[in-house]
This record gives C-alpha cells, sequence and structure tokens, in this order.
C-alpha cells in the first residue's frame, strides 16, 4: 500500500519536473540544466583552495556544515577565468549522489522546453565543447545549449587529468 | 558503514539483531560454565535465542545457519526437558562455541556482500551425535527406576494441564466507553462478556445486572462498562479482542499484577461449568501465547536504534547550528552597539547549543562493556588451549566511548590480551615454583582523564625482559641508539616495532611479530597512543590512550598566505622562529635545519600545496616541527593561529575520487565558517621521504 503511494508520488514528481530547465548564461551563451539535478542556487561564497586540483575545481565551500566541491563552469569549458561579482551564482547539483556547486556568470530562469522543440547537437568533427552538450533547446528566437550534467563530472575525464599530470 | 552491506534494510536487521544475540548468547554460555551449571533460565534464554536465529534465518533463506540453530535448539529443547545430570559442561560448551563462530563468520560473509557458502555439515553431525550420547547416557540411568519417572512425568503433565485452567496467567482490567449515541449499551456490554466467555470463565464486570435492569444504560453511558478478567492471552490479543466490538469509542485495557485488585464479591461472578472450556482452549494455542509473550519482553524496554547515519547528520547539524550562533552573537555589525536585551538572549541561545551538543555528543557515546566481556570468551579459550590457568578482571566496563572509536579498539584489545596470556602469564608449574598464585591474573581497565579514555592491560606474569629485547633488536637491526642511553621505557616500547617478537615459539595465538605494531596502527588510526610498562616478575601493564571522541581534535590552525590549515595538536612536538643563518641547503635545494644536534628536513607549505601570496622568508614565517611514528619534519607556515578544537569531516567524495591529496586528511569548519584543511602528520612526514 504504502509502496504505492510513494510510486504515485514520484511519478507526480517527475512528471512537474520534465522538461523544465535552468538556464544561465556564461559569457554570451545560454546553457540548460535539468531542473532535477538542481538543489538549490546561492551566491558566490568564499572559496576556500585545496591543493593539487585541476585548475578549474575552485576549491570547497561551506553549504550550511555540508562541504562541497565547486567547480568554475568557465573553465571547464576552456573559457578564460573571468572576475566574480554579484551577478555570479553558485548551481548547486546533486548527480548521482554527489554534490557539487557550478560557478556560472548568472542564472536567468526555469524555462519549460516542450520535448519538440529539443533537438540533436550538430555532428561537428571535434567540437570540444560537444562533449558537455547533450541537446539544443529552442525558446523563441533563442537557442539553449542543454548540458549533459553526468559527461562534466565523468570518469574519462578524471583519466585526462591524471594522463596530463 | 551502512554502504558495504546490501540496500536491503531488511538484510540489514537481520545481521545486526543476529550479531547482537549472538554476543548474549556467548555471554550466557560463558557464564553457564563458569558456574558449573546452566540455570533453568540460562537454557531457556538460550533455547530462545536459537529459536529467533533459526526462524529468522531461515526467513532470510540462510539455510545452513537456520539448520545449526535447529540443531542447537534441539539440543538446549533436550536439556531442558530431560535435565540431564551427568553433563559435560566444557563440551558443550566447546560444540556450542564451535557452533557460534559459524554462524559469526557467515553473518560476516553476509555483511561484506559475499555469498553465505559455508556448509555446517560437520558441525550439525558432531552436535547430532553429541544429543545421542546424551540421550543414551541418561536413559542408562533412568533406567534403574523407570517407572517411578514416567509416573512424575505424567503427574507433572496433568498438574500443568489442570493448574492452567484454575489459574489464568493474566489479569485484565478493561474500561469501556461506548459511542455517543449507539443506544443500548446493556446489550451491547452483554455481546461483549458473552464473547468474552469463549475465552475465560473468571469474569467480573461492573455494573453487575446489566440486562435485567435498564438503568444500567445511564451507568455505562457516563462511567464506562468495567470487565475485571483473567485469560492466558496476552495483552496485545486482548487487545484486539476488545477493538473489534461495535461500537467502541474508548478502550482502557490495563494488566493487572495480582489478585489484590480482583473486585470485591459484591460484584457477580460469571460461572461457566469447566468441561467447555477444555473444548474451546487447544493446547497449542496456549503453547503459541506463551512464546508471544516471552518474544514480546525485551521489546518493551525504552530503546529505540537509530541508523549511525542519521546520527552522524544529526552532529553536523548540531556542529553547523554552534557555529551559527557565534556568527550571530559575536555578528561584527552588532560591535559598539549597547544591546542589553539582546546580550541576554544570546546567552540563554549559548547556553542551549551547548547543552544541545553535549547531548548529541553523550546519544553516540557507548560503554565499554560489550567489548571487554568479549575478552572473556578469549580468556577461555586460551587457557584450554594453552593449560594455563587465568582470571581475567575487568574494571570500569561502564566508561564510554564513541560508537566510532569502539570498532577500532576491538581487535587491538583482543591482540592485547592474547599477548598478555601467551606471553606474559607463566605455566602453572613456573608459577607455583616462583611463589606466585597458581591462578594468573588478566585485568582490564578503564577510565576517563581528561579528553581522553585511558585502558589498562594489567597481567602478574613474568614482566618484559629487557635484555631479551635488546638482543632481539639487535639481530633485526631495529637499535637506532646505543643501549646505555636508552630509558627503561624506550626499550619497552621497543617491542612495538614492526617486526619484532621476542617469543621463540610461533603459537596459534601469537608470535608472529605482526601484532603489536598492528595494535599501535590501529590506535593511531583514532588518534591514540600505546605505551607499556613493565616489571621483571611482576608483570606488564600496556596503557591505551584514546580520544573520547574521533569527531573532534585539538588541532593548530596555521596560515599560509590566505588559506587556513590545522595541524593536530598530538603531533607537534615544538614551534619556533629560525635564523635565516639555521637554514641549512643541500646541493639539490633541500632545505634543512639544526635543532639541539639534530638535523631535520624543511617542508614549505605554500610550496608543496602552491599557495600564492604567503612568506617566503623564514625568519618572518614560523616552523612547526611535527613528528609521526618516529619521523620528524618541520612544517614551514607564515603564523600560527591559535589551537582549538575543530570537527573533523571528511573532504567531498567528488574531489577523493579525482586525487588523492598527500598531507591532507580532512577539512573543518572554524569559529567564522570558513573550511580550515586538516594536515596529515604521517601523510606529510611520508611526502618528505619521496
Amino acid at each position: 500500500m504504502a509502496d504505492i503511494l510513494m510510486q504515485d508520488e514520484l511519478f507526480e514528481v517527475e512528471d512537474t519536473q520534465k522538461g523544465k530547465y535552468l538556464t544561465f548564461n556564461i559569457g554570451t551563451e545560454f546553457y540548460g540544466i535539468e531542473i532535477k539535478y538542481v538543489t538549490e542556487i546561492i551566491g558566490i561564497q568564499v572559496i576556500t583552495e585545496v591543493p593539487e586540483l585541476p585548475e578549474y575545481i575552485r576549491g570547497i565551500i561551506n553549504l550550511r556544515g555540508k562541504i562541497i566541491p565547486v567547480m568554475d563552469v568557465r573553465l571547464r569549458f576552456k573559457k578564460t577565468f573571468r572576475e566574480y561579482n554579484d551577478r555570479t551564482c553558485i548551481i548547486v547539483v546533486d548527480i548521482k549522489d554527489i554534490s557539487v556547486g557550478l560557478i556560472v556568470d548568472s542564472v536567468s530562469e526555469v524555462l519549460n522546453i516542450p520535448e519538440r522543440d529539443i533537438v540533436e547537437p550538430p555532428q561537428m568533427n571535434r567540437g570540444f565543447n560537444n562533449r558537455y552538450i547533450k541537446k539544443i533547446g529552442k525558446v523563441g528566437n533563442d537557442v539553449k545549449l542543454l548540458l549533459n550534467c553526468e559527461k562534466l563530472l565523468t570518469e574519462d575525464e578524471i583519466v585526462d587529468i591524471n594522463e596530463a599530470l | 558503514m551502512s554502504d558495504q552491506y546490501t540496500n536491503e534494510p531488511m538484510l540489514d536487521i537481520y545481521i545486526f539483531e543476529t550479531i547482537h544475540l549472538i554476543e548474549q548468547l556467548e555471554e550466557t554460555v560463558l557464564n553457564g560454565e563458569k558456574s558449573g551449571g546452566y540455570s533453568s533460565e540460562a537454557i531457556n534464554e538460550i533455547f530462545r535465542i536459537m529459536h529467533t536465529i533459526k526462524g529468522s534465518s531461515a526467513m532470510m533463506l540462510f539455510s545452513e545457519i537456520s539448520n545449526l540453530a535447529h540443531v542447537i535448539e534441539d539440543l538446549f529443547f533436550f536439556l531442558r526437558e530431560e535435565k540431564p545430570t551427568n553433563l559435560d559442561y566444557s563440551t558443550l560448551t566447546d560444540l556450542v562455541f564451535e557452533s557460534v563462530d559459524f554462524i559469526k563468520l557467515e553473518i560476516e560473509k553476509i555483511k561484506n556482500g559475499d555469498k553465505a557458502d559455508g556448509a555446517a555439515a560437520s558441525i550439525v553431525d558432531q552436535l547430532k551425535v553429541y544429543i545421542h550420547q546424551l540421550k543414551n547416557s541418561n536413559t542408562d540411568i533412568s533406567e534403574d527406576k523407570p517407572t517411578e519417572q514416567e509416573t512424575t512425568k505424567t503427574q507433572y503433565y496433568i498438574s500443568q494441564s489442570f493448574s492452567d485452567i484454575l489459574n489464568y496467567k493474566h489479569y485484565y482490567k478493561a474500561e469501556i466507553f461506548f459511542e455517543d449515541g449507539c443506544e443500548m449499551e446493556n446489550i451491547r456490554a452483554y455481546t461483549i462478556i458473552h464473547n468474552l466467555k469463549n475465552i475465560t470463565s473468571k469474569i467480573k464486570h461492573i455494573p453487575t445486572d446489566i440486562i435485567e435492569n435498564d438503568g444500567t444504560i445511564q451507568q455505562i453511558r457516563e462511567q464506562g462498562f468495567v470487565i475485571y478478567f483473567k485469560a492466558n492471552q496476552t495483552f496485545n490479543e486482548m487487545h484486539e479482542f476488545f477493538m473489534k466490538s461495535l461500537f467502541l469509542k474508548d478502550l482502557e485495557l490495563t494488566e493487572l499484577q495480582d489478585d489484590e485488585s480482583w473486585p470485591a464479591d459484591n460484584a457477580v461472578q460469571v460461572e461457566i461449568s469447566s468441561n467447555i472450556i477444555k473444548g474451546i482452549i487447544p493446547l497449542n494455542q496456549k503453547i503459541k501465547s506463551e512464546s508471544n509473550n516471552e518474544n514480546q519482553g525485551p521489546t518493551t524496554q525504552g530503546f529505540i536504534s537509530v541508523p549511525v547515519g542519521r546520527m552522524d547528520k544529526l552532529m553536523d547539524l548540531v556542529g553547523e547550528m554552534v557555529i551559527a550562533e557565534a556568527m550571530v552573537t559575536q555578528n561584527p555589525d552588532l560591535k559598539e552597539l549597547n544591546l542589553d536585551n539582546f546580550s541576554k538572549a544570546a546567552r540563554q541561545l549559548r547556553k542551549i547549543t551547548s547543552e544541545v551538543q553535549d547531548m548529541v555528543m553523550s546519544i553516540r557515546m557507548v560503554p565499554l562493556s560489550s567489548t571487554f566481556h568479549k575478552m572473556h570468551r578469549i580468556v577461555r579459550d586460551m587457557n584450554k588451549k594453552l593449560n594455563k590457568e587465568v582470571q581475567l578482571e575487568i574494571i570500569g566496563e561502564e566508561t564510554e566511548v564513541d560508537k566510532s572509536i569502539i570498532e577500532h579498539i576491538s581487535d587491538p584489545l583482543m591482540h592485547l590480551v592474547r599477548n598478555s596470556i601467551d606471553h606474559g602469564i607463566e605455566s602453572v608449574e613456573d608459577r607455583r615454583s616462583n611463589g606466585k598464585n597458581e591462578l594468573g591474573r588478566v585485568t582490564l581497565e578503564a577510565k576517563n582523564a581528561g579528553n581522553d579514555v585511558v585502558i589498562l592491560i594489567k597481567d602478574d606474569g613474568k614482566g618484559l625482559s629487557k635484555d631479551k629485547i635488546l638482543e632481539k633488536a639487535k639481530q633485526n637491526g631495529l637499535l637506532h641508539k646505543s643501549e646505555n642511553e636508552m630509558s627503561d621505557k624506550e626499550i619497552f616500547n621497543l617491542i612495538f616495532i614492526p617486526g619484532f617478537s621476542t617469543n621463540d615459539a610461533v603459537t596459534e595465538f601469537s608470535g608472529r611479530g605482526v601484532g603489536m605494531d598492528v595494535v599501535v596502527k590501529n590506535i593511531e588510526k583514532v588518534g591514540g597512543s600505546v605505551s607499556v610498562d613493565s616489571v621483571m616478575g611482576f608483570g606488564t601493564t600496556i596503557t591505551m590512550k584514546i580520544p573520547l571522541t574521533l569527531a573532534i581534535v585539538d588541532g593548530m590552525n596555521i596560515s599560509v598566505g590566505r588559506s587556513c590549515y590545522t595541524i593536530p595538536t598530538i603531533a607537534i612536538k615544538q614551534s619556533f622562529r629560525p635564523k635565516e643563518t639555521d637554514i641549512i641547503r643541500d646541493p639539490h635545494g633541500n632545505e634543512m635545519i639544526m635543532v639541539r644536534g639534530v638535523c631535520y628536513p624543511i617542508l614549505r607549505l605554500h610550496k608543496l600545496y602552491k599557495v600564492k601570496d604567503a612568506q617566503v622568508h623564514f625568519h618572518k614565517g614560523i616552523l612547526v616541527m611535527v613528528e609521526n611514528e618516529g619521523k620528524t619534519v618541520c612544517i614551514f607556515a607564515d603564523e600560527l593561529l591559535g589551537e582549538q578544537q575543530v570537527v573533523v569531516k571528511t573532504l567531498p567524495t567528488y574531489i577523493k575520487r579525482i586525487k588523492k591529496i598527500e598531507g591532507l586528511s580532512g577539512c573543518t569548519l572554524l569559529g567564522d565558517g570558513s573550511i580550515s584543511l586538516i594536515l596529515d602528520a604521517a601523510g606529510l612526514t611520508n611526502i618528505n621521504k619521496q
């Protein structure tokens, strides 16, 4: 009985979150991230540097007693570093039970992008950005790059780091 | 911890429960053996434990465990029913322990997610043979006067069933209120009485004349309908019975202790002929209710078990609350304001938060008694195998330490107790010839000392031989100082060096030279220390010093650039500001410093961790000398910020997955909410070696 109720609830939750994306921008590009991964959005915090980590992991922050690493998405995409200001936000995401903060230039809004407005990214030969882009969403005249969150933190990246070292 | 297990909650509970039961069983069996025979309660308890294990194992489809439990259950059933007189308790205990060990091993496998694939067949066979022997030998004796025994037996059964009918086990009082406006309360009350007659013949109720007198309706409405009765059914069964009644608004069912509260004779007793009851109460139902009774016993105690994960979370939150409190009450915005009421309120808040913190810490504390009592088993086994007579004495078992620490000290303690008995205590003959009491004595003592718990393992054996230790150390090339320079304590502490064992013969229990350094490593893992003292001919004392809790350590905060690091105070030897001229540089650019004639390597933290804006000149910074396992390194930092107790947190899993950072053991939150990285003394001293 309880199980069925739970399942129903789960379905409902999934339904309300489906097709919703949190959009943010880095430089001039707009990105979208599935809302189900997002735990919360906070302003920029004091970041404690942790040594010996790749450049894009800026360090760790204290989120109400929970210590989470923060990743600068700008640096992750090999863009130039930009000083943080009061528009800078940390999006706390929870991917496969790992909490990570993503530093972005600014957060814009939560958008509903229906399935029909989402298309596959173009097949380019060696676009490195492509790796993190799952789909492309069309909203009006704008284009939102929908991120593949899991790829952001995947293992193959770790191998790369080890090789670089 | 729970991550290691399968995620099935049922399995977790099964493992937890079975381990707990097995521990209980071991203790009961040991007590039984010690007092030279099992009391009937002990036998009942073992029977019950085995019954539970059998049931739950069968349910979880661990058939080998359940088979084994079944045979032991049979064995104790036999003991309980026949009460054999010529019992060899020591063999019995051995057999039970062998079975217990098997179950333990299987549970361990299940816990680690392996298949429980052990075969219990050989133990089961042994047990069966033993039961068979018991049965045979027992009938031999009883053959002498078979008739007598038979008659007593039948008498016994008659008397039991007889008494069951007349003397019900439980006395209850039920107060019943019917729903408002249900009408005919007297009839409804009568229905209940009528149904109750199926269960028992001993019923009294108030008011009494419910059918004849309609005036009782009002009374029942206002004061409720009160029934006193006796029954064999348990409380829960009776509760269920009453809850089935129609239009029931309120039921107050209480179990009465004795006859005293039985209503006086002014109430009418309902009599039912006894032959009806005989037909109605089947025997097996009675047995069922009995066993239910027994199982319900422990659950009524005021304990709840909580997953450790939740406790950890609670502790995190409380730690956070303490920091938040400091952030509010010491807020810079409030400076130079005169806020009387605010500071009063803030003081109150601080008091409560610190009380909450203490309480949460105390919840995690577990007494050492169960860990200590496990040693009884080891002492017993070793006594048998080594032919020694050693008695274990336990002092201060109620001393409490953090749960996570208990897990870490159980193994070292076992090693030390084994060592004491194997190496320390002499054989009975030796003791006699030395004029000592033949009974050797090992004492386990625990006591609180400030923020530490001190555990002493004392034996009154032959003590450590300095010459032998020195000789052995020389042989293995473990001596780094000349013999004359070493104090007694230094010599004794040589035994903790890996690869050291003075016992020439390797026995089953000790002598491979791995024991002592494993002990030290385990204790150091929880931030404790081990030392040894001994008097030749009078015994050895090993002292373990363990912090009360793992989660909080004393640390020295140091700053490097804008970063803050924490070094566990226990590892710090001294700190000093060096002169530029004291520094020695070798051709490879390695820096060293000479302190009191000894040369130590210097580790620049800002270089190691590439910290920007840090102090690079020695005369402006400070050197902190850190020691671990005999290796020493001087850490160069900008300045000391002060000493403080910090709550240890691990680094986020994501970071740990990317890279294991040398020299960092975790991080912590400082009073102002910022994060400090905790340096790991062992890691740092090893970095330097590479």
